[in-house]
């Protein structure tokens, strides 16, 4: 039998959040931690939690998970159990509405404020815009990005200004659209991002790369920024 | 909410600028002086006054001085607005901040004209 | 209901996942007051599980490419029961709805001259059928699902579109004259109901795989607009057409794109043998895929399965070498490592069937009016209504849809909706306002569940009815094994309309969604079992043990459902091409 210890709180009965303890019968097997979400579902359906895809494509299962940020859909118990015992909690730094499941809004304030769309005002030709495999090439890390708020939550400059600190998965996607041929918006992306927290508020702690479940590098496409950043005032 | 009306530059990437090249400054007097020093095992007063009485050195002096003023500020400003915030502290974290920023531009305005003071004073 | 709130939009779409936020798109750019109430954020949406492409004849691999070679694959495909005007309309519009996407920034694969990458996909020749495999799925890696949900959500942030995010939709809002106006949803952070009131109701809904134990579809696939429309007692058409996707990964049932076999993977038995090349000598592993799906179950069954019970088949993907998998297939490589334990770039892929795509719907017609039957047996337009996506049944996918074929119909009849009812409002819709008698009539379900007192948990009435569906209605099918399922089903309704809802708080309460959630696939998978039982022939996706052949004179036809009645009838047909004449059923070979 597996010891878990889930975060409960349902602000309409609980003046105060709590660990609750189950014991799960895995049958040994290695499977997820989504799984194992699931299973407790059956028993206590009061437990809330967010779900969708359980293949770690959709973000919606980014929990904290024996302390590390990650999907719990591709999560395995064998990387998560420490002497038996499985954690579970919601992503820290941002409000709870109820058990594992937080209010989002502010991650997603910041992704909207990097203007997350193509601009591009010149006439659109009767095809597709070309584009060369290479130069589309500067896409891959980024745009798979999903939007899962493991990094964002991971990160200690997030936590802090949480208003003003768009944070890495926001500046992976600034970067998408500077990195893309077909953008223009080149200056004004770059001039939005000029303040000394925007982009700036990022120390390299790295937390966002450690967690990433899609193995991507916020750290560097900052980096990328920042150089585009100089280089734009030079 | 924190506002920028308090940074020191004009802008994230000026502050950044200003603390790598003044890291750079700092970095180069720490390794002139330690040189100086290795290369002068038996220094005395007269060499060392001589030293500092020159005006490139002086000038280096001063220009490390302002330095350590500039990456003081931009380092602290930075640590208190992420630590002394309404979020983490509650409502008077505005005030306790600008008191600590007050004391900071004051420290920091002493040691600037004390360095001053010290270095055309020799 | 004097109490509950009410919100009013021109156009309220329900669904946030490529149709639906097609459809928004292209209402909020008009500027009409455009909302989109999603139960999940919308980039959730299983869309974004899409992998393999988009197909479309954009010219770009083939430079000599052309629409009517689509379109002549998508209705062999559909075993001649995809209406051809729609099949027409989709593929003749593609290139300009993909072009569109393009513009938007979708990050496709690229050619090396710099145009859209395009990988061979199953069913697809060139020269109707006589020029070889072509290779027109449009390709963003193997994500390509992902690349267009993101891109369309995007491309709705910029043009301001209103999004309900985590609300629920719980039922249809008709007025005296039986159109739609609108939905009551509920507000899941809250718990709050409201009336969502608009011109026009658009379901992309999605499908409802989860009616089956197995599935490729992400758990929110529940068939929820089929459910409202049913309860509303609207038709479904050919709802018995569920597509067994060849190649779920064994035990997990995640999906690995027919995008493998394109690129040159292959299926193999346990004696390592390439079995497709028995049973389509041609298109080998490339025919299609309630034929693949077919001959895989057939190998398991004789005894040729792999594994410790012989009981999946080995997807080969090792030859292709490590750096054109790195590549083209980044995502499946890692899919494969996490959920079958199996590296592809030194070992085979365990595949089985799985459930994946619900070829049918609510019938609509082009524009995306949603369709009723009369008593003549004449189509009827459902004022108020319309329905894209994978919850409408247009029908271009008929009884088996071509891989790729499904993120095409979503943004090209997401936008066609958009754009219909974007003239409507210009021109004007009156439709009476609802009372408040017809609200709390739509109310109904809700409450039952919200004042249920005792009853069985959801999770373990979903799990019997998701058995009794994979057990009786499966890749194979047989009328008496049918005729026992539907008195399974019979025994189950009672139990389900009962459901428990223990926990009656309103703070995100998932446990109230999956009670209704229920209900809606119940619904879905009753007028599924109906229909199934009652086609009786073998076509397409639709195999019966009982009736092995395809049957023209009495089944080249749309199968329809009937809620009220719970009976089946019969719809023609479209054959009505505006550009050459009809493509005329022939036997399908591959």
């Amino acid at each position: 039998m597996l010891n878990v210890s889930i975060y409960r709180y349902n602000p309409e009965v609980d003046s105060e959040p709590y660990m609750q303890d189950y014991q799960v019968d895995t049958q040994g097997k290695d499977v997820m931690v989504l799984d194992v979400l699931e299973k407790l579902k059956v028993e206590d359906p009061s437990l809330s939690f967010r779900r969708s895809c359980r293949e770690g494509v959709c973000g919606s299962d980014g929990l904290n998970i024996s302390g590390k940020n990650g999907l719990a859909c591709i999560t395995p118990l064998s990387s998560a159990v420490k002497g038996n015992k499985l954690v579970i909690r919601p992503l820290p730094g941002l409000p709870v509405i109820r058990d594992l499941v937080i209010d989002m809004s502010q991650f997603y304030a910041q992704y909207e404020k990097i203007q997350p769309y193509m601009i591009n005002n010149s006439p659109a030709p009767a095809i597709e815009r070309l584009q060369s495999p290479e130069e589309r090439a500067k896409l891959d890390g980024l745009y798979e990005c999903i939007l899962c708020a493991c990094c964002s939550t991971a990160c200690p400059s997030f936590w802090w200004n949480p208003e003003k600190f768009i944070g890495p998965s926001g500046l992976l996607q600034a970067y998408r659209f500077l990195a893309d041929s077909r953008d223009t918006a080149t200056e004004e992306r770059l001039a939005n991002l000029d303040d000394p927290f925007s982009v700036f508020r990022c120390h390299g702690i790295m937390n966002c790369v450690q967690v990433c479940p899609k193995g991507l590098n916020p750290t560097k496409a900052i980096g990328h920024i920042r150089n585009m950043l100089v280089r734009s005032a030079t | 909410m924190i506002t920028t009306v308090t940074s020191l530059g004009r802008s994230g990437l000026s502050d950044w600028l200003v603390q790598r090249v003044s890291a750079f400054v700092m970095t180069a007097y720490l390794v002139f002086i330690v040189g100086y020093l290795i290369a002068n095992p038996d220094l005395n007063y007269s060499q060392w006054a001589t030293l500092n009485s020159s005006l490139p050195m002086r000038m280096f002096s001063l220009l490390t001085m302002v330095s350590i003023a500039a990456h003081a500020w931009i380092g602290m400003w930075c640590v208190l607005t992420d630590y002394i915030t309404e979020r983490l502290i509650g409502p008077k974290a505005t005030a306790i901040r600008i008191f600590f920023q007050l004391g900071m531009i004051a420290v920091t305005m002493l040691y600037v004209i004390w360095a001053i003071d010290i270095l055309w004073g020799i | 209901m004097a109490n509950m709130r009410t919100m009013s939009f021109d156009a309220v779409i329900v669904g946030g996942g490529g149709s639906g936020m097609r459809a928004a798109l292209q209402l909020s750019q008009s500027g009409y007051k455009t909302a989109v109430i999603t139960k999940v954020f919308p980039t959730r949406s299983h869309t974004v599980s899409a992998q393999g492409g988009i197909t479309c004849a954009i010219a770009s691999d083939d430079p000599n490419d052309q629409w009517q070679w689509h379109m002549y694959d998508t209705i062999k495909g559909s075993d001649y029961i995809g209406d051809q005007e729609a099949i027409e309309y989709m593929c003749q519009t593609g290139p300009e709805a993909i072009f569109e996407l393009e513009h938007m920034g979708l990050p496709f694969s690229r050619t090396e001259e710099g145009r859209i990458y395009q990988r061979p996909f199953g069913g697809q020749s060139k020269d109707f059928g006589n020029g070889g495999q072509a290779a027109r799925t449009c390709a963003a890696a193997d994500r390509t699902g992902h690349a267009l949900l993101h891109t369309l959500y995007q491309g709705n942030l910029k043009s301001e579109t209103t999004f309900l995010n985590e609300w629920y939709a719980v039922d249809i809002v008709k007025n005296e004259d039986n159109a739609v106006v609108g939905v009551v949803a509920i507000d899941i952070e809250t718990g709050e109901t409201v009336y969502v009131k608009s011109k026009a109701t658009v379901f992309a809904t999605g499908g409802a795989g989860r009616i089956y134990a197995s599935t490729t579809n992400a758990h929110i696939c529940t068939g929820d607009g089929v459910g409202m429309a049913l309860r509303a007692g609207f038709p479904v058409q050919d709802i018995e057409m569920w597509q067994f996707h060849p190649t779920g990964i064994h035990g997990a049932g995640t999906l690995v794109t027919e995008g493998c076999r394109g690129e040159g993977g292959y299926l193999i038995n346990k004696d390592g043998e390439r079995f497709m090349e028995r049973y389509a000598p041609n298109a080998k592993d490339l025919a299609g895929r309630d034929v693949v799906a077919r001959s895989m179950v057939l190998e398991i069954l004789e005894g040729r399965g792999c594994g410790p019970d012989g009981d999946h088949v080995y997807l080969k993907l090792d030859h292709l070498g490590e750096e054109t998998l790195n590549a083209k297939l980044p995502g499946i490589l890692e899919l494969s490592r996490t959920f079958a334990h199996a590296d592809p770039v030194v070992e085979p892929i365990p595949v089985v069937p799985t459930c994946h795509y619900m070829m049918g719907g609510i019938p609509t017609n082009v524009d995306g009016q949603a369709l009723t039957i009369d008593a003549e047996g004449n189509d009827q337009v459902i004022e108020g209504f319309y329905a894209c996506g994978e919850a409408a049944c247009v029908s271009v996918h008929g009884a088996n849809r071509l891989g790729g074929n499904s993120l095409l119909d979503l943004v090209v009849f997401g936008r066609a909706s958009g754009m219909f009812i974007e003239k409507q409002l210009r021109e004007g819709i009156n439709l009476k306002d609802a009372s408040e008698a017809d609200i709390e009539r739509a109310m109904t379900g809700l409450n039952r569940i919200n004042n249920s007192s005792d009853g069985e948990q959801a999770s373990v009435l979903r799990a019997e009815l998701q058995t009794i569906m994979q057990n009786y209605f499966g890749v194979f099918r047989r009328g008496d094994f049918m005729k026992q399922g539907i008195e399974k089903l019979n025994a189950l309704r009672p139990r389900i309309e009962n459901v428990a809802l223990d926990d009656k708080s309103n703070a995100f309460n998932t446990a109230r969604i999956e009670a209704l959630e229920l209900q809606n696939l119940f619904a879905t998978a009753e007028a599924t079992a109906i229909a199934a039982e009652g086609r009786t022939e073998s076509r397409g996706a639709h195999a019966r043990e009982d009736f092995q052949e395809r049957d023209d004179e009495n089944w080249l036809c749309h199968s329809v459902y009937f809620p009220g009645s719970k009976t089946l009838g019969k719809r023609g047909v479209n054959f009505n091409l505006k550009t050459r004449e009809a493509f005329e059923p022939k036997i399908r070979t591959y």
